[in-house]
Formats: C-alpha cells, structure tokens, sequence
C-alpha cells in the first residue's frame, strides 16, 4: 500500500491545475538544473540504481537503455522520443499524465535528454488524443516561456521538446513504426538490427521510451535510487500506474506500489468485484495482447512483472481488465482478435494472413459454430504467428487466444457442443482443396 | 572475412553477407520471396527464417541479419545457424500455409505457372492439405498500364515490385496502400506506370500476380525453347533469353550479365515480339512501273546485277542500318569493294565517329559497370533513359549511393535522378569544373548527328582532358550509342574509304545504286536506285526498288558490339519467314550474280576472314579498350561548334527501329508515352 508522500504523479486525478504555476507548487523543475549538473553518467547510473523497469510493456531496464546510447556523439545528433501512442486496450495512463501532470513529462524527458546526449526530445502522441496533445503543448510552451527549456534555457543545457500528432494507427505504438511515422512515412515496423540506439529516427541514435518511464524520471532522481528502490518487491520496484477496468464496482487509475496483491488493488481502489470475489472469472493483467489469468490464480498473487511471468502472462502496461462470471469468454476475445486483425500493418506474412485466420475462427467459435479439432488447430495456428514476426503484434494477437485455450477451453467446447445440440441448416465449412 | 557455421559446414563470408547468403555460400538452400540481391531488404515474407544458436528462442529472418550480427558462444566457439531443424521447418511450413490460405490457388489458369516460386516453394517446403476453412480474400485487379498484367488476388506482399519501381526504375508510381488483410499493391489511380523498366517487375513477381500482358495465355513456360542470345534495340547489348515455341518467338526474357545489363532489360526489349510478325517482308519485291512487286531471288538479283554493271564503281554505295550485324556489313563492304567502291557508310549525316580516329574515340570507355565508379557525370546532348534504359539505371544506382552530382546539357528531361542543367548547346559546357578523381563525361548521339558534330565531339573530349577524366586507370571519355550496329560497323571500318562518300553525300545524290541494309531512320530522296535489304516493310523498304527480305536478331547469328565495345553474338532462336534469309547469305549469293563471288562460302568462313582481319571481334563477351591517346588526338582536332541547341537523337523510346514500329504493343506504349507528356504540358 503506497503511503500518499511516495506518490509522484500528485495530479493524477486533475484536482489541480496541470499548469507551470501549480506544477511548481507540486515539486516538478524543483532542482532540475542541480541534476543536469551531476551529469550524464550519475543520470544513467542513478536510473540503474533505482531498479526502474520499463512501463511501456516489456519492463526493460530504463536505466540500461539509456546507456546503449552512444557515449561519444559522432557527429549525428541524438534523439530522445517519447512513446505517447497508448494504443493498448484498456490502457488509460499516458493520457492522464499528459493532460494533468505534463511538466512532469517534459522535466524527465530534459533529464533523459541530457543521460543520453541529446538536445531533442519528440514525443509522438495517439491520433485519438486531441485534448492531450493540447494540453501538453500549452504546457511545453509554458516552459519554453518561462525559459525552462529551449535553446538558451536556464538550466544552461539546450533542449528542445517537440509534440507530434499521430493519426490513430495501433501498430505506430511500436517504437520503430513509430519512427518511421514521425518520418512521414508509413507506420510499418523496422527490422532490428540495427536497433534504434544506433539507427534510430532520421538514421540517428534514438531511444524510445514510454511517457510515464520519462515521467518518473524527475523525481526518482530527486528523492533518489534508494528511495525508489526501496518500494515494492526485489527486482520489482517502485510505483506504477494501475488502469482498472472490466467488472469492478468503480473502475480507476490509481498509483500503487508494484507487487500489491490483485485483492489488495481492488479492493482498496476499485471497490471490490462486481458481486463479490466469488463472482470473478479471469483478469487480463496487462492489456488486451497478454494472456488471461484464471481468478483462483491471480487472486492473491502479487502484481509484478516477475510473478505475472511466472503465472504465463505479463503485466504489460498494468491495465488490468476485470472478467466476472457473466463474462462470454470467448466472445471477449473473439473481439480482441478482430481488433489485432484490423491493426495488423499488412507488412509481414504470419500477421497479415493469420490474424485475419484466427479473428474469423474466433467469430465462429464465439457462435460456437465449430468443431472441437479446430480448438488444437488455432493454437497451433497461435504458435505459428508467434515469434515468427517482425514485430511484437504478431505475438500480441497470439497471446490473447492461447491464454483462453490454455484455461478455458472448456467454455469453447461448451459453446459447440450446445450449438451443436440444436438444429442448424448451414453446415460446419470444410476446407476447399 | 568472418567465420560461421551453418549446419556445422564452416564457411568464410564477408562480415557483411546476409545470413541467407551465408547459407548460400555453404552451399544450403534458403527458401525465399521479398529478398532480392539487387533490391533492398524487406524481411517481410519470412520465408528465410532460419535458427541462430544462441540468440532468442524464435527464428530468425536470414535475409535481414548480417553475418557480423551473429554472436559465437561465450567459449570463442563459431557463431552457428541451422536452416534444417525442427524449429526451421515449422516456420517454413507455417510461413507456406498462411501465403496459401488467401492465395486462389489458380494454377490451372495462371501465367505464372511453372515458374512460379510459390508453386515450387510449396512443394518443397509446404505440407500437403491447407486447414483453412474461412472464405478466401479477393482483391480487384488494378490497370498499371498496357504490359504488366495483374491479378492481385495471387499476391503474396512480398513489395518486390514496389522496391524495383522506386529504387531501380526511379518512379514512385507503384505502392502499398491499406493495412493488415487488406494491404493491396497499386498505383493508386489506376494510371500506367511511367518508367521504361517497368516489364521487369513481370520477371521479379515470384507468383502470378504481375505477369506480361502480352504473352498472356499465349503459352507455358515448358513448351517453350529456349535460346540464350543478346539484345539489339539500343547499343546496350543486354542478355537476353529468346522463348521461342515452333517458328516463332513467344516471348523475351532477361538475363544476368553483371557487366552490362546486371538482369534488368528495357520495356522495348522485353516485349518487342510481336513486331517480329507483322509486317514481315518475306520474299523479294521489284518496282515495276513504280509499284513492288512480288518476284523471285533471281529476278531481283537481275534487276540489281542490270543496275550495278551499267553504274560507273563510285557510283555505288552502300550504307547500314542500326539492326545489321558485322557480318553481314563485312560481306556488303567486301562486295563494294571488289565492285571497285569505298563508298560505305553507317553514321547519320555529320556524324564525326571514326574507325581511323581509334576504338577510343568512339567507345563508353569507362564501360557500364565503370559508372558505378565515377564521382561526378556530366551528360552531353543524350537523354540515356530513353536512349539505353538499362543502362541509365546504372547511373541511378550510382546516384543513389550518394556523392555523385550529375549535370546535364542538351534537352532537359527527367532522368530518373536529379541533375544539374547547365543548358542546351555546346556553349554551356564552359566553366564545367567538378570535384573528384574519377569524372565521367557522356557524349549522346544527339550531340554528333549535326553538321558541326566534329566541332562538338572535339569539345566534348577537350572537356574530359580538361576535368582529369582521362588518367591513368581511368578514361571517363564516354561515346553512348543508341544504334546497336554502329559500333561494329566503325570496328570493321564501315565507312567511307579512300575517296569514298559518305552517308549525306550518298544520299544527296552522289550514288546511282545504293544498297541500304536496313536503313529506316533516314530519308533517300528520289533519283538513285535503291536495293533495301531488311525485315520489315518500314520507310526504307517504301523507298526501295529491289527488296530483299532478310532476317531479324531472333533468326540469325551476328555480331554486335555494344557502346562499351563488348563483342556480342545473337543466336539463332528462329527462322526468317518465308523466302527471307540469312543477310550475309544474301550478300554472298548477290556477288556471284553480280560475278564478284565473295571468298567464303559458310558462316564460319566469313568469320574466319572477319577475325583474321579484325581479331579482336573473335573475343566474345569482352571489350578490347581504347586509347587514352585517341581522346587525347580528338581534343586537338578543334573546331567552333555552333551554338544551336543540342536535339537528342532518340524522341520516342518505344518507336525507334522498324521491328519496334511493326509491333503493337510498343504502338500502344508509345501513344500512353506521348500523351502522358501531352498532359503534363497543360
């Protein structure tokens, strides 16, 4: 449980004004310019310390991918970009720090900056994000008024910070389609290598990083390594944005210590389960692309990167979504894999003919128009997806399905055998040879 | 060098080298549809992926992974791939069912079929049964012009066609639009592409979703011969194969020839077949009472032999046209010869090229694979896209790798690439002053085929000393033909000899009999008699009063040697319609009618003659160089090059020889062309 003074994000609920006055008045820029001056490597060695993993999804350690950054510039110009393209269903919790505490954003992002050379921070924000990219604009130019940042800023360390618009496409949340979208071209995923802390945006060294892995910057170096070391569990740490959605009586975001209980998470925030802990079926942990978790499993289970791995999920981006026992389980993720089936980017084989192949399984199988042998074949199917891509989408539409076969195979079976039990005139499709 | 396992056979590759080539190398076969190894990596279709020992616990795309990306155990043991384990195989078979499931599956009915990647992939790699049961995806197929022919259901993604069109071609005319299951290849507003590259996207489209419209439905690829022979539509010399099914010629594919043409062939080379049948002359023709009409080998030969024997030796001449090969232009010299004549000639009228001037004078020295060599160009009174497509994308890839300024003078086009212009006439080649060790200087035809064409030819090479394009190891010093058969014609001296005439003063009235062997681009004006020998019924043959019917690159074996003076043989594929026949056998048969038998009674006798006299057109597929020294002579010749603008010597690319005026399809292309320009004018 994380006590109120360890909170960062202290206008998470927009009670404040997200503006330079009041954000002052909450602690951001207080003392930026003394950590500028410690320099990059205590930067990158602090973030090290701190044990801070990424939000974005994989949880890769910040600290370390701030240091794949050349150390000496050779000539191209470095370039920090900010993954503002919350794509991921059920996540909610870029936006509320894009339009409530912004200059926390842009703060963490002159403190990334300086950790890896560069002057230039882009952040690339979700087509859907009007108000947001609004706000965050007001803000930067806030700080660009009151010299914060800009090319002869008070902090003595030009930085720039440049606020793009995207247009909507799930697939531009990957960090090399998104490169290649704030290129001006069309959001497809690289192939790594090169990976992009060499070959980055404009053939140039880049990181890209997730907005709230930039907005806790500021202030785990301000309190300290140690401090936010010092919450959660080993290898585990810090506080984390928790979007939960799905059948809870009040659904919310909420900054938690990592490795809380799922109970302790609903209950203390969310107001229980929809007709009590009896009623809860499974919970997605991580956004829509990680497996589902059975409710006997997840109840007590800490929520963690570790201990969601170990469960054969993921908690992704920590929105969690609540399934209670009236949920059609099969339903809800036949409609997960016409949404991976409408942003796959048509760019490389398994993903673009296969999850066109398993969306249209998922539908019929949602009707319980199938036969039990296609349930092995579309997680055969899954496997042959998964890995085989040249980005994660591919995996991410596996997961989903694999997750649900793996634990509830029998709801599909149930679907089938009660379709089956009542006359139909359109026969089970065979295929064509 | 770096060392690497795959499937435990060691190899040594370039640190550089794909994993796929790698693979390649040590000697395993890597299925494949989006890598191409003269286009830029895709990854996309996944064919390739094979197992890295060592990395993360999925395969790997060998196309996109280079062999230095490969790490060795932590033990200093090599770096090691599979392409056969379990996990390999699974991809593939995988990779193979999800390219099927939305494929049709047209075989039967598909152009592609037995030559078809997929096809052969699938039964290689893929499994027996498909488990899809969903309906298939249909697309709608998209007019991209009059030569390519799609059925965009079949296509499998893979943007070959997309990568060649904008990085070899030059035109961003071809795209992927729309994401996920409903990605389609198109060019948007369904218009016909612009490029004179285009027919190669027919060869690059691994299944049946790009094929020739043309050929469409016209045969299968195995009832098809196949002969091996070179190209004659422009002074490039490209590789080509010639399918040919009973007598005649289905079809025209590329082949590699790193050297000239790599295996891109223009769009007049690739579907020029059809103009190989109509308008065919196949038998001799006599004006009578001023109408042709049809006789024998005999009567001709009369006609001709009544003509020659009451016209006084020096007025007899004789010149050749852009399609004849050095055979048949050495028999016609030796015939006029021994007829007491030196008057041959195949250059148009002012032009300055000359045997006795060196093979450096009139040669691209710097040769076609060279231009990937120099750092700067400077194009003089050509426009090498229209005149040698393929060649002009060679300049396109030495653009794109950076650091290569181009300037042009003479008419301003679109290349493919940006250059500098510098202006229309000669004059503008003052000042011209590039960086660099290695300049390139290009000379067009358009630029010589005037009456001050020696003044400008002298200037041009002036300039070329000038900028250090003639060193030691290096001679940027590049003629560009745009006629196949004027290189060979100036090696074997088919021009005005002692006291001869030449092609403007044959013309102009200086002959009684003229031979023409196949000359169509030039005007004869009333008055001498004229004996055309040539394939088609063109502007040469309307002019004749004696037509014999000879025969065309697919139908006989000649010499050519192209801009770079790389010696060439086409190969017989087919034979010449009708009563037409061999043009050197003509030649020969005419000068025992005419009592100057001519030595040699074989194809292999006059070539033994031709080599004796000029050996080095007895090295096939090599180029004998030329002179810096030749330059060096051409510089000090001088001359005031007048300062009309330089008109390039080729207008329409798809119209400029009689087989390609014969042939519909280049017709239909060259109407799309100039109305396209027509367009842009508004």
């Amino acid at each position: 449980m994380l006590n109120d003074q360890d909170r960062i994000f202290t206008n998470l609920y927009g009670r404040q004004d997200p503006g330079l006055k009041a954000a002052l008045m909450r602690g951001n820029w207080d003392g930026t310019k003394k950590l500028i001056e410690m320099g990059r490597d205590w930067i990158i060695d602090e973030m090290k310390a701190s044990g801070l993993r990424g939000r974005g999804g994989a949880g890769f350690p910040t600290g370390m991918k701030w240091s794949f950054m050349p150390k000496v510039n050779d000539g191209r110009p470095h370039y920090l970009v900010i993954n503002g393209d919350e794509s991921e269903p059920g996540t909610c919790k870029d936006r509320e720090i894009l339009r409530h505490d912004p200059h926390l954003l842009i703060e963490g992002a002159m403190l990334a900056c300086v950790a890896m050379g560069a002057h230039a921070a882009y952040i690339y924000i979700r087509g859907e994000f009007i108000a947001e990219r609004i706000a965050l604009q007001k803000a930067v130019d806030e700080a660009y008024e009151a010299k914060l940042i800009g090319k002869d800023n008070k902090h003595g360390y030009p930085f720039d910070f440049y606020v793009h618009h995207g247009a909507g496409a799930y697939i531009c949340g990957e960090e090399t389609a998104l490169l290649e979208s704030l290129e001006g071209k069309k959001g497809q995923p690289r192939l790594k290598p090169p990976f992009p802390a060499n070959m980055g945006l404009y053939g140039c060294p880049t990181t890209v990083n997730n907005v709230e892995s930039i907005a806790v910057a500021g202030t785990i170096l301000r309190r300290g390594a140690g401090w936010f070391n010092g919450i959660g569990r080993p290898n585990n740490v810090g506080t984390k944005l928790f979007c939960v959605s799905g059948h809870v009586n009040t659904p919310c975001n909420v900054e938690e210590a990592m490795g809380l209980t799922f109970r302790e998470l609903i209950d203390k925030h969310c107001g229980g389960i929809r007709g009590g802990w009896d009623n809860l079926k499974a919970v997605i942990p991580g956004g829509s692309s990680v497996p589902m978790v059975p409710a006997e499993q997840i109840i007590d289970a800490p929520m963690d990167f570790d201990t969601l791995r170990a469960l054969r999920s993921g908690l992704g981006t920590a929105a969690v979504i609540v399934l209670d026992k009236q949920t059609d389980l099969v339903s809800a993720i036949a409609r997960l894999a016409h949404f991976y089936k409408h942003e796959s980017c048509g760019q490389c084989t398994p993903c673009r003919e296969g999850t066109g192949w398993m969306a249209r399984v998922m539908a019929r199988m949602a009707e319980g128009r199938a036969q039990k042998k296609e349930i092995d074949m579309l997680l055969d199917v899954s496997t042959r997806i998964e890995g085989h891509t040249i980005c994660a989408l591919g995996d991410a539409a596996a997961w989903p399905i694999q997750g649900l076969i793996r634990h509830f195979r029998h709801e599909i079976e149930a679907k089938i055998d009660q379709y089956a039990a009542n006359p139909h005139s359109d026969p089970v499709p065979v295929a064509a040879e | 060098m770096t060392k690497i396992l795959v499937d435990d056979v060691e190899v040594d590759v370039p640190p550089h080298y794909t994993l796929l080539q790698a693979a390649e190398a040590a000697g395993m076969e890597v299925p494949r549809f989006c890598f191409h190894e003269r286009l830029s990596i895709a990854g996309n279709c996944r064919m390739c992926l094979v197992e890295v020992k060592g990395g993360p616990p999925k395969p790997q795309a060998s196309c996109a992974m280079n062999v230095r990306d490969v790490r060795g155990g932590p033990d200093g043991s090599l770096p090691q791939i599979f392409t056969k384990t379990p996990m390999v195989k699974k991809a593939r078979e995988g990779v193979m069912e999800f390219m099927l499931i939305n494929h049709p599956l047209d075989c039967p009915i598909c152009d592609q079929g037995g030559e078809c990647d997929l096809q052969d992939q699938a039964m290689a790699y893929g499994k027996d049964a498909s488990r899809y049961a969903e309906p298939k995806r249909a697309v709608e197929d998209k007019y991209i012009g009059p030569l390519v022919k799609t059925v965009m259901t079949r296509c499998i993604h893979c943007t070959r066609c997309v990568r060649f069109t904008t990085e070899v071609a030059g035109i961003t005319e071809l795209g992927l639009i729309g994401r996920g299951e409903d990605a389609e290849i198109t060019t948007y507003l369904e218009k016909a592409m612009t490029s004179e590259m285009q027919g190669n996207v027919v060869d690059l489209c691994p299944v049946g979703a790009l094929t020739s419209k043309p050929f469409a439905f016209n045969a299968r690829p195995w009832e098809l011969a196949k002969t091996e022979s070179i190209d004659v539509m422009d002074a490039v010399g490209s590789a080509i194969r010639v399918d040919t099914r009973g007598r005649e010629v289905m079809r025209i594919v590329a082949r590699t020839n790193d050297a000239v043409n790599e295996e891109w062939i223009s769009d007049k080379t690739r579907f020029i077949w059809d103009g190989l049948r109509s308008q065919r002359l196949d038998r001799p023709y006599v004006r009578v009472n001023g109408k042709l009409q049809p006789a024998t080998w005999a009567e001709a030969f009369a006609a001709i032999a009544a003509k020659v024997k009451a016209a006084q030796p020096g007025k007899i001449g004789a010149i050749a046209g852009q399609l004849a090969g050095v055979e048949e232009m050495y028999a016609l010299k030796a015939l006029l010869a021994s007829l007491g004549s030196a008057n041959t000639d195949a250059r148009y009228p002012g032009n300055p090229l000359n045997s006795k001037a060196g093979r450096g004078s009139y040669l691209f020295n710097a040769t076609i694979a060279g231009i990937e060599e120099a750092d700067s160009l400077i194009i003089i009174g050509a426009n090498p896209r229209k005149e040698a497509a393929v060649l002009n994308s060679r300049i396109r890839k030495r653009y794109l790798k950076g650091k290569f300024p181009i300037a042009l003078v003479g008419e301003n086009a679109n290349l493919s690439y940006p250059a500098t212009y510098l202006g229309a006439g000669p004059e503008s080649l003052a000042g011209y002053k590039p960086a660099g060790e290695k300049p390139m200087v290009i000379v067009g035809q358009g630029a010589l085929n005037r009456a001050d064409g020696a003044a400008v030819l002298a200037a041009a090479a002036k300039l070329a000393l000038e900028i250090g394009a003639v060193k030691d190891g290096w001679n940027g010093f590049c003629v560009l033909h745009n006629e196949a058969s004027l290189v060979g014609a100036l090696d074997i001296g088919f021009t005005p000899g002692e006291g001869g005439l030449d092609t403007g003063a044959m013309i102009g009235g200086g002959v009684e009999v003229l031979f023409n062997l196949g000359a169509d681009d030039i005007e004869i004006p009333a008055g001498s008699f004229v004996v055309y020998q040539g394939t088609h019924g063109d502007n040469g043959a309307h002019r004749a009063d004696v037509i014999l019917p000879g025969a065309a690159y697919t139908e006989k074996s000649a010499t050519y040697v192209n801009t770079e003076g790389r010696v060439q043989q086409t190969v017989r594929a087919a034979f010449p319609p009708g009563e037409a026949k061999d043009d050197w056998a003509i030649i020969r048969a005419l000068s025992d009618v005419l009592g100057k038998t001519l030595p040699f009674n074989s194809l292999g006798q006059l070539r033994a003659a031709l080599y004796a006299e000029f050996p080095h057109l007895a090295a096939l597929g090599t180029i004998k160089a030329g002179e810096a020294a030749d330059v060096e002579a051409l510089a000090k010749l001088g001359g005031v090059p007048d300062k009309a603008a330089f008109k390039n010597a080729v207008e329409a690319f798809h119209l400029t020889n009689p087989i390609a005026r014969a042939s519909k399809v280049m017709g239909e292309c060259a109407a799309i062309a100039s109305g396209a320009q027509a367009q842009a004018a508004e």
